[in-house]
């Protein structure tokens, strides 16, 4: 996957119970290279608790929560992260 | 003659602790106060009768259970006619709204209630309002992240057409949030719609609530056996399609098993005996759980710092299940509750949790019991605390998520 800005990336972790989507999230954006831009990333998810667990990760690890969108069968959670690298996180 | 059934003997179900103690941090619904529990014992003998039978035994019966009554009532403050007991708390709940409605059924049918109330009022009122196709007939009033209803928007519901019952709740069990009830009844009294307090979390262990119309309590929160207790307050309209007048004053069709009763009468003499010196101990020591907690990586605890139950505290870790963290705490000893619903066949979170905006996955909750029923507690917290940030570790190596 590239971070092109005009290619969001997917965690798609549809059918996936909690805390899974949120840990696919967190290991995809630690595997990022750290940079200053921020980064579009859409969480696709079945699992209800996403939709408290995914804001309150952005809150906890200070990244922004865009918005969820509402798809067919599963809903799409739009984060937009900075990405810090393994080594500046904690 | 030994027998291969199992029958009904009840063994042992805890796992032991390494030091063969447990440590119980999951009150919720008991153990029965000691002093309650003796009394439910003599009562068995004292007091099987069913009240409403006219022999000796009948009458001693009805005598134990005015007296529970009494001894409930004059704890609230309100009269023995106000009160009656039902066959569990949530029951009672469900019931209050019920007859308030019932009561009004000719102005409407359409109930207020914040989002983070007990099931017993959330899943009915859902269930009516999907049957009558009218979504309206249930508004659900946010909470901020803390659990606290947002109060204008508490009274915009009230002021729509056909409202007829507002419940609000005095604390949140699962958070230990306390709610505004002084400024969400005076909204309620200017529409003249009676508002349901449950105080299920908190009675025997916070102050008793005085803003209220209908109050429900359940006996478990003071130290006694399951008991619904509704209280209408005098001149509330109130009342019950099912109702037989002879039975709890018209506001259940079944009479309280009066052992039960007089063991939560007592039960609530003891502990309101101490409720001044037990809420300083656990208002303390849940302030040690929460800086124990929020001393542990990438946790969060939940709910209102200050303006709180004395007992409860809830937190959640990010990367594991709650079931995991339960399970774990449970090997070494540690009884605790989870909202989390990660691994267990209930599909969704704590609605709690969710409605706040918190984190719902790697959630622990802790409800410390009565220091009467653990004399220990405070040794029981001090070892919670202890390795409360190991443990989470631990779980988080096991499921490989220790470098997030």
């Amino acid at each position: 996957m590239s971070a092109s800005p005009d290619e969001p990336l997917v965690v798609d972790a549809r059918g996936e119970r909690c805390p899974l989507p949120v840990i696919r999230l967190a290991r995809l954006v630690r595997g990022l290279p750290p940079g200053e831009v921020p980064v579009t990333v859409r969480v696709l998810a079945t699992d209800p608790a996403a939709a408290s667990d995914v804001p309150a990760w952005c809150r906890m690890r200070g990244q922004r929560f865009v918005g969820a969108e509402a798809e067919a069968d599963h809903t799409a959670y739009v984060v937009e992260v900075t990405p810090t690298g393994p080594a500046a996180e904690r | 003659m030994p027998s291969h059934d199992p029958g009904t003997n009840v063994g042992p179900p805890q796992t032991p602790a390494p030091d063969g103690r447990r440590r119980l941090l999951d009150a919720a619904s008991g153990p029965l106060h000691p002093v309650a529990r003796d009394t439910l014992v003599a009562a068995l003998s004292a007091g099987w009768a069913d009240p409403a039978r006219l022999h000796a035994e009948g009458r001693t019966a009805r005598a134990l259970l005015d007296r529970s009554r009494e001894v409930i009532a004059s704890g609230l403050g309100v009269r023995p006619v106000e009160v009656s007991l039902l066959p569990s708390g949530p029951t009672a709940l469900e019931r209050a709204i019920d007859g308030v409605r019932y009561a009004a059924r000719r102005r409407g049918a359409r109930t207020v209630a914040s989002a983070v109330e007990h099931s017993a009022v959330l899943v009915p009122a859902r269930a009516r309002a999907a049957r009558s196709d009218d979504p309206a007939l249930l508004a659900e009033v946010p909470v901020d992240g803390l659990g606290r209803v947002d109060l204008e928007t508490w009274e915009r519901a009230l002021a729509a057409p056909g409202t007829v019952v507002a419940a609000l709740q005095s604390a949140n069990g699962e958070v230990g949030t306390r709610q505004p009830l002084e400024d969400a009844h005076a909204a309620a009294r200017a529409h003249g719609i009676p508002l349901v307090v449950d105080a299920m979390a908190g009675l025997g262990r916070d102050a008793v609530p005085e803003h209220w119309d209908v109050l429900v309590g359940d006996a478990r929160s003071w130290g006694g056996p399951p008991l619904g207790v509704l209280v209408v307050r005098e001149g509330v309209r109130w009342q019950w399609s099912g109702a037989r007048a002879d039975v709890e004053h018209g506001r259940t069709d079944v009479s309280p098993w009066v052992p039960v009763a007089l063991a939560a009468a007592e039960a609530w003499q003891q502990a309101s005996a101490t409720t001044a010196a037990d809420e300083a101990r656990t208002r303390s020591l849940v302030g040690a759980v929460r800086e124990a907690a929020a001393g542990v990586p990438d946790t969060v605890v939940v709910g209102d710092p200050d303006d709180r139950l004395p007992h409860v505290v809830t937190f959640s870790s990010l990367y594991v299940d709650g079931e995991a963290l339960v399970g774990a705490l449970d090997q070494q000893g540690y009884a605790v509750a989870s909202g989390s619903a990660c691994t267990s066949s209930t599909l969704e979170p704590s609605h709690v949790l969710a409605a706040m905006g918190v984190l719902t996955h790697g959630n622990v909750r802790v409800t410390l019991p009565l220091p009467a029923v653990s004399p220990a507690i405070e040794a029981d917290v001090a070892d919670f605390c202890a390795v409360l940030a190991p443990t989470v570790a631990r779980v988080r190596s096991e499921l490989g998520v220790g470098d997030l």
